[in-house]
């Protein structure tokens, strides 16, 4: 039912939208990418930084607390007990590895609230890698610890003033920097986004995530889940859990998008639920548009969701309904946040809190006997200042 | 005329082609501007539509596409304009357009209502040659040039499969890099325009960073022509007119010898 993308297109989206520039350097890649997959050394190397370094395999953790409040069995899949606190570094440890093949000394890699700049700068430091992250001048003011935590880490962190000064034009910066180095950089893309190979390639180092839970779940109760559950940014986590699932037509896939201030407010992030096909940053794919086809600005509380595009891949998995996308609002994630952490003792990220709120939704069509997965991407250390902010007023 | 003829049968020196955001200061200006430009000798004009997320283009046209895009400026009404300004000059104009807003007007409207408006070429940064040939399979281009980039990194390979299909005129991309003003050019460019230019069924421009006579000169020799973008942009933003005119001045006394 279910194929991988033909010509570097998953049905219409994805391709190759990009400067003349990087061609090259995009092909080169799909043939190194190609050529490592082929290679036992490479995943050998590949799973084993995944096990002594960034603690892997991570627990599938059954709530149960949660189980018993939402009347059906809840599982969740902890990614926010990988080294650096997300499901990000999986992505990281591939590409860095890939570089490094390829013969590519120096990184560059674009990030939003930090966290994609964190795990790439820990990489680069691990394998002793040139690490230049860019972030929007708006992230780098309202998450300076994460900006200090990169330079730490021996990164160069580099303001974007340009455009709305967030992620968007973090990617926008860092794909200018890329046609200018494109000789000895690699561009470690932080999600399942931008030109082919990059969605099919960030989502297949992120498959650990789906291939993990799905044998866990096995032995654990010896089948498969009725439900899966995962939030949707730019979506690598969701790939990554959904992709070795795609083909068991019994397990439901959701993916959460955050609604900001709402859905019919200007102020979201649901590209799926509210945007149209279009073209950003190398892929064809959903996104928040105007009528004149200028790229518009994302809101969400969560500085992870908030990107005007998602994923070609899961622009396709939407369009065949294999997968199905949802919204949550900004105070439906913080309030699912504050129940986990005192229920159940786990201070979620506020990405993960949105498929955490969408669990009470789906939990009322769900039975006790049934098993529902959240894939919980990351801690919420990093996000307990803004939600100070909030709580407070 | 087709561009590629109007490029060729220029009457002196080598081709100018300034770029010029339009909406930059007003849609109001952009007939004015363009005539002020052909008055003072462009080859052709490179008209830049305003985009949000321009990631081929430097500080300068990126500034230059906010300010448009904080008028409200959208392709429709660029392409309007230029309706109400036919028959007010008669130089070439070539779109410089990236692929989203192109995308959301509707490829087949696009070429319609380009072509409608007497536009020769359109130029799409971020829509390489190969993903042009399945995105064009079903268009009628109705005459309008689908004008490709070439870069310095480009596999001689995919070079010779985008000239053979070439339309218009190649540009030829001077750096690895985005728009803007650059004091040198790597080394091997002169080479590659020159290769470039002997091997190509259409003329080929050389832009990027270009801004002074000098380069002008260099390059103008070297293939049959120029594209001035963040200068031209900078200059015209800032009303120093005579800047501009004194740069095309300086292509038409360039010794081409072909």
């Amino acid at each position: 039912m279910y194929s991988q993308p033909v010509n570097g297109k998953f049905g219409p989206y994805g391709g190759k939208y990009i400067p003349e520039t990087l061609m090259q350097a995009v092909e080169e890649l799909e043939v190194a990418y190609e050529e490592a997959k082929q290679d036992p050394a490479f995943h050998e190397q590949f799973e084993e930084l995944l096990s002594e370094y960034v603690g892997r395999e991570t627990p599938l953790y059954y709530a149960e607390n949660m189980s018993r409040r939402l009347g059906t069995n809840v599982y969740l899949k902890r990614e926010d007990l990988n080294h650096t606190g997300a499901h990000k570094i999986n992505n990281t440890i591939g590409q860095a590895l890939l570089a490094k093949r390829m013969g590519k000394q120096k990184i560059v890699a674009e990030t939003g609230a930090g966290q994609h700049g964190v795990a790439t700068a820990t990489v680069c430091a691990l394998l002793n890698l040139e690490c230049t992250i860019f972030m929007g001048e708006v992230d780098v003011e309202r998450q300076q610890l994460n900006v200090f935590r990169m330079e730490l880490l021996g990164a160069t962190v580099v303001p974007v003033k340009s455009g709305s000064r967030t992620l968007k034009d973090a990617v926008n910066e860092a794909l200018r920097y890329w046609v200018k180095h494109v000789d000895d950089t690699h561009y470690v893309m932080g999600s399942v986004l931008g030109p082919h190979p990059f969605p099919a390639m960030v989502r297949d180092f992120q498959s650990v995530i789906g291939m993990e839970t799905r044998r866990q779940m096995l032995d654990k109760t010896g089948r498969l889940p009725d439900a899966v559950i995962a939030c949707v940014g730019g979506g690598s986590n969701a790939m990554g859990m959904f992709y070795p699932f795609l083909n068991d037509e019994t397990v439901a896939l959701y993916g959460v998008e955050a609604a900001g201030s709402g859905i019919d407010t200007p102020e979201h992030a649901a590209t799926l639920t509210k945007g149209e096909v279009g073209v950003l940053h190398g892929s064809l794919m959903y996104v928040l548009q105007d009528a004149a086809g200028q790229i518009q600005e994302a809101h969400s509380i969560s500085a992870g969701l908030d990107y005007p595009g998602v994923g070609p891949e899961h622009s396709f998995l939407k369009d065949i309904e294999r997968v199905r996308y949802a919204a949550v609002t900004d105070d439906e994630a913080l309030a699912a946040c504050m129940s986990l952490s005192r229920n159940e003792g786990i201070i979620p990220a506020l990405e993960s809190s949105h498929a955490l709120a969408y669990a009470e939704t789906l939990a009322e069509t769900m039975t006790e006997d049934e098993i529902l997965v959240i894939c919980l991407s990351g801690r919420g250390d990093k996000d307990v200042h803004t939600i100070r902010e909030r709580v407070t007023g | 005329m087709r561009l590629d003829e109007a490029i060729r049968e220029r009457s002196e020196g080598t081709a100018f082609v300034p770029y010029i955001m339009a909406g930059d200061g007003g849609l109001d200006n952009l007939i004015p501007t363009i005539e002020r430009l052909e008055a003072m000798g462009a080859t052709a004009i490179e008209l830049g539509i305003p985009f949000s997320d321009p990631v081929a283009d430097g500080p300068v046209i990126e500034a230059a596409g906010m300010r448009a895009l904080a008028e409200g400026v959208t392709l429709a009404q660029v392409l309007d304009r230029l309706i109400e300004g036919t028959g007010r000059f008669s130089v070439p104009i070539v779109l410089m357009t990236y692929l989203n807003p192109v995308f959301r007007f509707g490829v087949q409207p696009f070429f319609e209502r380009a072509a409608a408006c007497g536009v020769s070429g359109v130029i799409i940064p971020d829509l390489p040659f190969e993903e042009s040939l399945e995105l064009f399979a079903e268009t009628d281009r109705h005459g309008v040039a689908f004008i490709p980039l070439v870069t310095l990194t480009s596999s001689a390979q995919r070079v010779e499969t985008i000239l053979n299909q070439a339309e218009g005129f190649v540009y030829a991309v001077t750096l690895k890099g985005t728009t803007g003003k650059a004091d040198v050019f790597p080394d091997e460019l002169l080479g590659h325009l020159q290769a470039l230019t002997a091997r190509s069924p259409v003329p080929v421009l050389a832009g990027f960073g270009v801004h002074l006579a000098e380069q002008v000169r260099v390059l103008g020799e070297a293939c049959d022509g120029v594209v001035v973008g963040s200068f031209i942009v900078e200059a015209l933003h800032e009303g120093r007119d005579e800047e501009v005119a004194a740069l095309i001045r300086a292509a038409k006394t360039v010794d081409t010898k072909r």
